[in-house]
């Protein structure tokens, strides 16, 4: 048992990963369901009310209560790997990833999962941290919705799916990511 | 109970997320700089079984548990909103290295502010919903 949870305790490839998504894309198509975590964020909406005040979340939220507690899942699922299966917070990016993001003036890239000097609660209260954790999230939250999916919805259900708008989307994605990484982040994080 | 398997699922992916890196500013950042493979696998590797699922499922008429034919809603056929949102997805995503999934997984991982991250991307979906008759689709 111990040399098992040692085993799961190391860093998974991609080839690990990428497998393990897709299986679980199949298992919900199975269960009857399909795979997009984005569409919660409307049901939240939904329970709180929005459907008052904009028909957009006029629907039975009750039907999606299933992704809901996917969600958890998720959350628990990072409690378990963060607590029992992470022997070090190392993230295993490459020598120039770090190099770079050196030079950007971030603390030891790599050594914990998010650049913890801008992802923190009193950074929150700063110009930077406002931008990176409020206005990233809304971006986010309005683009999926606009999109109807996100990665899980469009990169992966809609491109297994062989369909257009998925990928009309994921190139949407990346031009999105390539401006901001090339043009506005090297910007934002010299704030 | 009928819930309990999808705490199950979640919970997998979650785990998966966490320990391939996935979940990590640093994994999208050097993703979009184009400085590693690893990323590109992930996503690559799951797309391509997932073909093969996605095919499979068809081909064989395959059941759901509920005893219906599994089917797949086609999206509607448009450009604007795909490419739009999701340029406007896309520039969040690199922004806060996270998409929705990762965020609820990074909040189990401790990163607490997330939850304000993710308060902040419903307050996106609801003021998306307020003017979603006003933009292009």
């Amino acid at each position: 048992m111990n040399n098992l949870i040692e085993f799961i305790s190391q860093p998974w490839p991609w080839y690990v990963a990428g497998p393990i998504i897709a299986i679980i894309m199949f298992i919900l198509l199975w269960f009857g369901k399909s795979f997009g975590i984005s569409a919660n964020l409307r049901t939240m909406c939904a329970m709180a009310g929005g459907g008052k005040s904009c028909d957009f979340f006029a629907f039975d939220w009750k039907s999606q209560v299933w992704n809901l507690v996917f969600a958890a899942g998720l959350i628990l699922g990072g409690f378990i790997a963060h607590t029992y299966l992470m022997p070090s917070y190392d993230v295993h990016i490459s020598e120039a990833t770090i190099n770079e993001l050196s030079q950007m003036g971030i603390d030891d890239p790599g050594k914990n999962i998010v650049p913890e000097q801008i992802f923190n609660w009193e950074s929150l209260f700063t110009l930077k941290g406002f931008i990176f954790i409020i206005v990233g999230g809304f971006l986010i939250g309005f683009g999926t919705r606009y999109a109807g999916g996100c990665t899980s919805g469009h990169a992966i259900s809609g491109l297994s799916d062989l369909q257009l708008p998925s990928l009309i989307a994921v190139i949407g994605f990346f031009i999105g990511g390539l401006a901001m990484t090339y043009f506005i982040l090297p910007h934002l994080l010299a704030l | 109970m009928k819930f309990i398997k999808y705490l199950l699922v979640g919970t997998v992916f979650g785990i998966t997320l966490a320990k391939a890196e996935v979940i990590s500013w640093y994994r999208i950042y050097e993703m979009f700089r184009f400085q590693s493979f690893h990323m590109y696998g992930v996503i690559g590797s799951a797309v391509i079984l997932g073909i093969i699922f996605v095919q499979l499922i068809k081909r064989r008429h395959m059941k759901s548990i509920d005893g219906n034919e599994i089917t797949i809603n086609p999206k509607n056929v448009s450009v604007p909103r795909y490419l739009i949102g999701g340029i406007i997805f896309g520039l969040g995503w690199a922004m806060t290295g996270a998409c929705p999934g990762p965020m609820f997984i990074l909040i189990g991982n401790g990163v607490t502010v997330i939850i304000a991250m993710l308060a902040s991307a419903i307050v996106g979906t609801y003021v998306y919903g307020l003017l979603r008759n006003k933009l292009p689709h």
